[in-house]
């Protein structure tokens, strides 16, 4: 009998399966089998990052002289690959003067957290919890 | 594309989706939780606005 990507992801590391996750939106569902959720977030998540940007929303830096600035860095941070990419190519300096600033930073802000939410889910599948 | 309500209702679509995937495991299901959340989010806000309307008073 074969085994199925479930029962292949059972063997695997749920920190690894949860790291994993947080990188690529979704990685962690498609992993242990759940390919129709993870496509979701494989899809939704970057999408909702992109628009952000698209927004003139900003990828704040980590300062720690200034907390919420930090906090929002770091939300945006759990964008995983996403946000390295947009990084590398120099996107995300965000437009202060721009109507929409403020509701691209709150794309890219709350699709980093939801991303974080994807993986901790994953982590929960991948210890039997779910 | 600098429309409020217009932006609203594209973020209330992304987290709706999100969270149906999230909290639901049957397709049918995701489908339901994710309409009702929707409407949730664009009423309450809808709801909320109009509640703010004559402030400051």
């Amino acid at each position: 009998m074969r085994a199925t990507a479930a029962d292949r992801a059972q063997s695997i590391n749920p920190t690894l399966i949860s790291i994993a996750a947080l990188l690529v939106p979704g990685a962690g569902h498609i992993w242990q089998g759940r390919a129709q959720k993870g496509m979701i977030f494989l899809i939704g998540i970057p999408l909702m990052f992109a628009v952000g940007l698209w927004l003139n929303g900003r990828l704040f830096p980590f300062e720690l002289t200034q907390p919420l600035v930090a906090l929002a860095a770091l939300a945006s941070f759990g964008n995983g690959v996403p946000y390295a990419v947009a990084t590398a190519l120099g996107l995300g300096k965000g437009i202060v003067t721009a109507a929409t600033y403020e509701y691209g930073n709150t794309f890219v802000i709350v699709s980093g957290l939801l991303n974080m939410l994807v993986a901790l889910d994953a982590y929960d599948i991948a210890l039997g919890r779910k | 594309m600098a429309s409020h309500l217009g932006l609203l209702v594209m973020f209330a679509v992304f987290v709706s989706v999100i969270f149906a995937a999230l909290l639901r495991d049957e397709p049918k299901e995701q489908l339901r939780f994710g309409v009702r959340l929707l409407a949730g989010f664009v009423g309450a806000a809808l709801v909320l606005s109009w509640l703010m309307y004559p402030l400051p008073l």
